[in-house]
């Protein structure tokens, strides 16, 4: 997908190639602008005007939903795949009790009757720990924690068998996060839903996936099982993500710097985008783009991987 | 400068029941105003050359108290003892005119949003060379000299290609660099951090975090560290304060609060942290509910809402002292 911009084509994500298993979770983790909001937008086809995605597909059991007309698509939405974005505690309407949206949101889209739905709000509130007395009061009555609940309850309303939650707690303080990520690993276990989860943070991450995609640049560096990219990282960017993550707890280590700063995406590194920041870069690195290395599941395109050190 | 031999004993900041409260409008016609308790009754002292951080929750007064130590807002209560070794002694709350002045020379405050704190309109020299202006420091020539070396010891190299350019040509990395350049460019002794790394990616913070140590090694600054992060606290600050609804509740070393913290706030904040490690498992945080409000709070412990121990002696007696635990711990907590 790129944003076409005055200054040329911005290839926010570039070849981007993953699949999410029903009631699985995957974790895309990188940095401001390495595109993983570029990829939430696309997979709901909430694009802005300047996006444009150039080639691909995104299946949705089964379907492209690509060449879907927006009409077409509002059948997918909400019911299928849903969303809760960063900042969408921001996107409750201030003048309606939160209640009421969510009711609206089930008789537009499931076209459920006013009594079930009153009943459906009651269940979802549950679901998501909030209480009942709640649901007829305003969103400005609600705390950020409260409302991003809210929100999320809202993109259960329909049962959607995938939800893409988008930094859904980076605004939040660590003990409303906390309650969140397990309100979020209950539902899905209950549901048995897939989730897509962005986040720039690891330990987020390493919570609440079960894969993990690793993105620099565009695109996806590395990627598999959670426990495996954690513990044998192979992408020097990767190896460069977790060495500069502060522990609370663990031992008190040497925080690493990673010198230089994210490419500008208007004309991105040849061969390896990382080459320009990697410690191990070769001449290789520099010109051609680098070779997937595969170890089961768990891959990196890398040049110069370190050796495997599972056991 | 010279230390006095008894030096140790006094501190460069001796903040003494730190006290600001907000009127809060609560009506059109209410007469009777409520007050929002932003800080409330805290006292700490930082060393010279130490770096104190003030940890907690969004709300909790941390950013206030950081404003209030270098006097962007003044005190309703309190005094903030100031003694650098070189002047006598002098309380901040008390200073005005040009006794204020010379002690922003000596004290700086670097802001959170590296996007939101600069005039997007001025050069980097502008944004660098202010403070200098300010307290009239220098030459025309002499400024750009101090400016340039200024963003050299930040690491934006080389200065002369930084100098006049724009924020909006720099990321925000960049941008944080150019905000430590602006505090530092009139040598001050002490400096309000407040949440200089939470806006930068982590590849970008760690390089700050450690500027900011390194400075502070080479140019004995001491800082008041605030941040919400308990992992950046801990490669930051040799002492922390956990702060909750304007009081601190825990304080002491801050390898010591991490692996043993004794207010159950303070566990709660702990356990509440993630652990990039896959295979770790995290003991249940066990807090319920939001912080509750500080406007015109209950004489009672503030934690009491949400305590997991709190009892009937916690819901009838006053807020808890903040009381020495040994080894430079203190708790403010019936319980602990």
């Amino acid at each position: 997908m790129h944003y076409m911009t005055r200054a040329g084509a911005v290839r926010a994500v570039d070849g981007v190639t993953f699949s999410v298993e029903r009631g699985q979770s995957l974790g895309l983790v990188g940095e401001s602008g390495c595109g993983k909001s570029s990829i939430a937008i696309s997979l709901l086809k909430i694009l802005p005007d300047s996006a444009r995605i150039l080639s691909g597909s995104i299946l949705l059991e089964g379907v492209d939903i690509l060449p879907l007309s927006e009409d077409e698509m509002r059948e997918y939405r909400w019911k299928r795949i849903s969303m809760v974005f960063q900042a969408a505690m921001n996107s409750l309407d201030p003048v309606y009790r939160v209640g009421d949206q969510i009711i609206e949101a089930l008789e537009l889209h499931v076209g459920s009757a006013p009594s079930e739905a009153v009943e459906r709000v009651r269940e979802l509130y549950d679901l998501v720990g909030l209480n009942h007395s709640f649901i007829p009061r305003y969103p400005h009555e609600y705390s950020g924690g409260m409302k991003q609940r809210a929100i999320i309850a809202m993109a259960l309303a329909c049962e959607p068998a995938i939800i893409v939650a988008d930094e859904p707690t980076t605004a939040l303080d660590v003990i409303v996060q906390d309650r969140i990520l397990r309100e979020m690993r209950k539902v899905r276990d209950a549901l048995d839903m897939s989730m897509i989860y962005i986040s720039h943070d690891m330990a987020v991450i390493a919570e609440v996936s079960d894969v993990v995609g690793v993105m620099y640049a565009g695109r996806i560096v590395e990627f598999g099982e959670t426990k495996d990219v954690f513990e044998n990282p192979i992408h020097p960017y990767t190896r460069a993500l977790m060495s500069a993550f502060p522990s609370v707890t663990g031992e008190k280590r040497e925080l690493a710097t990673l010198p230089g700063e994210p490419p500008n995406l208007l004309a991105p590194p040849s061969g390896c985008r990382f080459h320009p920041r990697c410690p191990y870069a070769t001449e290789e690195c520099r010109s051609q783009p680098p070779p997937t290395v595969r170890r089961g599941v768990h891959w990196a395109d890398c040049w110069n991987p370190p050796e495997d050190q599972s056991p | 400068m010279t230390q006095a031999p008894d030096a140790p004993s006094r501190p460069l900041i001796h903040a003494i029941s730190l006290t600001k409260r907000f009127p809060v409008s609560s009506g059109w016609f209410r007469r009777d105003r409520s007050f929002a308790h932003a800080v409330d009754g805290v006292s700490f002292q930082i060393q010279r050359g130490e770096s104190f951080g003030l940890v907690g929750e969004s709300g909790c007064g941390k950013t206030t108290t950081g404003k209030l130590l270098v006097r962007l807002v003044d005190p309703t209560e309190g005094k903030i003892v100031f003694d650098d070794g070189e002047d006598e002694p002098t309380d901040i709350a008390s200073l005005s005119g040009r006794s204020l002045k010379s002690f922003r020379r000596k004290a700086q405050m670097i802001f959170q949003d590296p996007y939101e704190s600069m005039n997007p309109r001025r050069t980097i020299f502008d944004t660098v060379a202010e403070p200098l202006k300010v307290q009239k420091i220098g030459g025309a020539i002499e400024r750009v000299e101090r400016v340039s070396e200024m963003l050299g010891m930040v690491g934006l190299t080389p200065p002369a290609t930084f100098l006049f350019r724009y924020p909006h040509e720099l990321s925000g990395g960049q941008r944080q660099r150019v905000a430590v350049a602006r505090a530092l460019v009139i040598e001050p002794i002490f400096i309000v951090a407040d949440e200089p790394t939470s806006m930068l990616d982590v590849s970008i913070r760690t390089g700050i975090m450690r500027l900011m140590e390194d400075l502070a090694a080479r140019l004995g600054i001491s800082y008041l560290y605030i941040t919400h992060d308990l992992a950046v606290a801990r490669y930051m600050c040799s002492r922390i304060a956990v702060m909750y609804l304007g009081k601190i509740v825990e304080q002491g070393e801050t390898e010591e609060i991490l692996h043993n913290p004794k207010h159950p706030y303070t566990q709660a904040l702990l356990s509440a942290v993630p652990i990039p490690d896959p295979s770790a498992a995290r003991p249940p945080v066990k807090i319920e509910g939001g912080v509750s409000t500080p406007i015109d709070p209950p004489p009672r412990c503030r934690f009491y809402d949400r305590c997991p121990v709190a009892d009937a002696f916690c819901r009838d007696s006053e807020h808890p002292p903040l009381e020495d635990k040994g080894g430079g711990r203190m708790v403010a907590c019936y319980k602990a």
